[in-house]
């Protein structure tokens, strides 16, 4: 049997035939998830040009909306008609309406994605589904519309980049740390076209395993595959093909000891742009963002909750909190998380992408810094084009709030 | 008269068109109005059919909005020449017909440079010189001649087949 990379083991089980990175191959999708932002365009490509009254399988699509939720114009809520009455035409019934959470957070909390599938998402940051094991992708609206048509996509195999972990966080570091070491490490476009597979991490908790499929769209990647074994992937049905293969031919093999990794800040306007947040002097915030896809998971929130509890932000800084899913909101109530948050000062938003692609629900103005846990930092993404977005961890996030100023969580904790 | 529109590396689609800008938040007939609106404020309103971007590395990296490239498409520009491109937007582009050429020009042309694309023999006249651009790969032509994957997958009924012939190029 040929040795194969989890991403070339998916594709070849998809064709029916064992794939070579570089090769073209045309594959059956088994699930498409497209949110509020862009299935109002794939509707009209669907209908306008394509001529489809009813799609190729209405139970492989999930339709989740969190971009603008709830609606914030009235352009976004006549947008988001459309789109209920679409759902309802077309028989969709993994309908996720305002409220429900991020879509990559839904998708994975309800089960939709799952081991060894292959699904596409309206979205870059699709490669979350690659925490559970699938080939979690990346599309536009042509390639949606063409997948909801046909129920087929075509990709290129890619290479793959290990990332092959030892060693466990330190206290105040956690998953987002080695997301952003990876991406100062590697780059923008450090593994552009490629997939990464992470190994080592079956120790790893799922809601770290999503913030670090995740992040992998911010080196390029197509597919972020952490191998969906050990405690937090019981639950999953995992096909008997997939393994980890460690004699696959790789196109580069990193290793990283999680003990050295220390709190990293990405500094604007690129998310590749990264320093030690002990390292990176003072930097003063007005806006503190804990949520997304990336980093608005219960885990998260504890984690702020744990620096915060019993103390109050700094004044003048406002904590910005918005969970990434509705079950998120409810767990982290039952558990009290919400109640420290609150008393420490924090906002808490509508679970859904919140400001991050700076629509609605704390986007910043000229001058403002944010620090943020989303995954972008461009110029311009949250709002005023000179307003500055850092990105961080939850911890260092929490730190910061409670001192105003940028701050390596370690120095709240004694030394630790 | 045609020209070039330089720009630099990792040009994200932020910069490109701002999710503020996004049909969503607007209406897709504005969209034309909206390129670099930020990054860049006098492209759309001075940028002609034909023109030509020429950039660093990475263009086009970030979100997967189809309306980024659907933008530069809609004010007609003629190609996008850049040493490498981030994958949905390569995606996206060649969905849309915008044709992207793997090629760094940064050090050959400069911003404003009257320059003329030949598409069909895959040349970029600048003053007196001819810059010879690398041929796309055979199937890669057939979607742009066609329109964009959308009249292609029409015509034949399936999705395009074939090698890559570029390694850097992303899909």
């Amino acid at each position: 049997m040929t040795h194969q990379t989890m991403a070339e083991q998916i594709l070849s089980h998809a064709v029916g035939h064992p794939v070579t990175p570089g090769e073209l191959v045309i594959v059956d999708v088994d699930c498409c998830m497209s949110h509020d932002s862009l299935t109002p365009e794939v509707i009209g490509v669907l209908r306008d040009i394509l001529h489809v009254e009813r799609i190729h399988d209405p139970s492989r699509v999930a339709v989740i909306m969190d971009h603008v939720a709830p609606a914030a114009t009235v352009a976004t809520a006549n947008a988001q008609v459309l789109v209920r009455e679409w759902v309802a035409e077309q028989g969709i019934t993994s309908f996720y309406d305002v409220g429900c959470g991020v879509c990559h957070q839904v998708m994975i909390e309800e089960d939709l994605v799952e081991p060894g599938q292959i699904a596409l998402g309206t979205d870059s940051h699709a490669t979350s589904y690659g925490s559970v094991g699938a080939f979690g992708t990346g599309v536009g609206t042509r390639d949606m519309a063409l997948a909801l048509a046909s129920g087929q996509i075509w990709l290129r195999v890619p290479t793959t980049i290990l990332v092959r972990v030892s060693g466990r966080f330190n206290p105040g570091v956690s998953p987002k740390d080695l997301s952003l070491y990876l991406c100062g490490l590697l780059g923008l476009d450090g593994a552009t076209y490629e997939a990464v597979e992470f190994h080592g991490l079956d120790w790893l908790p799922l809601d770290g395993r999503e913030t670090l499929a995740s992040m992998t769209t911010e080196l390029g990647a197509k597919v972020g595959l952490v191998p969906p074994f050990g405690p937090a992937a019981a639950h999953l049905n995992v096909p008997e093909w997939l393994h980890v293969d460690e004699e696959a031919i790789y196109s580069r093999i990193i290793d990283i000891d999680l003990a050295t990794l220390e709190p990293q800040v990405s500094i604007p306007p690129e998310v590749d742009h990264v320093r030690l947040a002990s390292e990176l002097g003072d930097v003063a915030v007005n806006q503190v963002f804990i949520g997304t896809c990336t980093n608005g998971r219960l885990t998260d929130l504890r984690a702020a909750a744990d620096i915060l509890r019993g103390q109050h932000v700094a004044a003048g800084v406002r904590l910005l909190v918005i969970p990434a899913s509705h079950r998120i909101l409810q767990d982290a109530i039952a558990e009290g998380v919400l109640q420290d948050l609150l008393a420490a000062g924090a906002t808490i938003g509508t679970p859904g992408c919140g400001p991050c692609i700076g629509r609605h629900m704390g986007v910043i103005g000229a001058g403002e810094v944010c620090l943020s846990t989303a995954n972008r930092n461009f110029r311009g993404r949250m709002g005023d084009p000179e307003g500055l977005i850092y990105l961080s961890s939850p911890e260092t996030a929490a730190a910061s709030a409670l001192t105003g100023r940028i701050t390596d969580p370690r120095t709240l904790r004694g030394g630790e | 008269m045609t020209r070039i529109w330089m720009f630099g590396d990792d040009v994200d689609t932020d910069q490109i068109l701002p999710g503020r800008y996004a049909p969503y938040m607007t209406s897709e007939a504005e969209l034309s109005k909206y390129p670099f609106i930020e990054a860049r404020p006098e492209f759309a309103g001075q940028v002609v059919r034909g023109d030509v971007i020429v950039a660093g590395k990475n263009f086009g990296c970030g979100s997967s909005r189809e309306y980024a490239p659907r933008a530069l498409y809609m004010v007609g520009l003629g190609a996008v020449i850049a040493p490498s491109f981030s994958r949905i937007f390569y995606r996206n582009a060649l969905n849309l017909g915008l044709p992207l050429f793997e090629a760094d020009l940064t050090d050959q042309v400069s911003d404003g440079d009257e320059a003329v694309l030949i598409l069909d023999r895959f040349e970029l006249l600048v003053g007196d010189r001819c810059i010879a651009l690398p041929a796309p790969a055979p199937w890669v032509r057939e979607v742009w001649e066609n329109g964009g994957i959308l009249a292609y997958y029409a015509r034949y009924g399936r999705f395009p087949v074939g090698e890559r012939t570029c390694h850097t190029t992303s899909a």
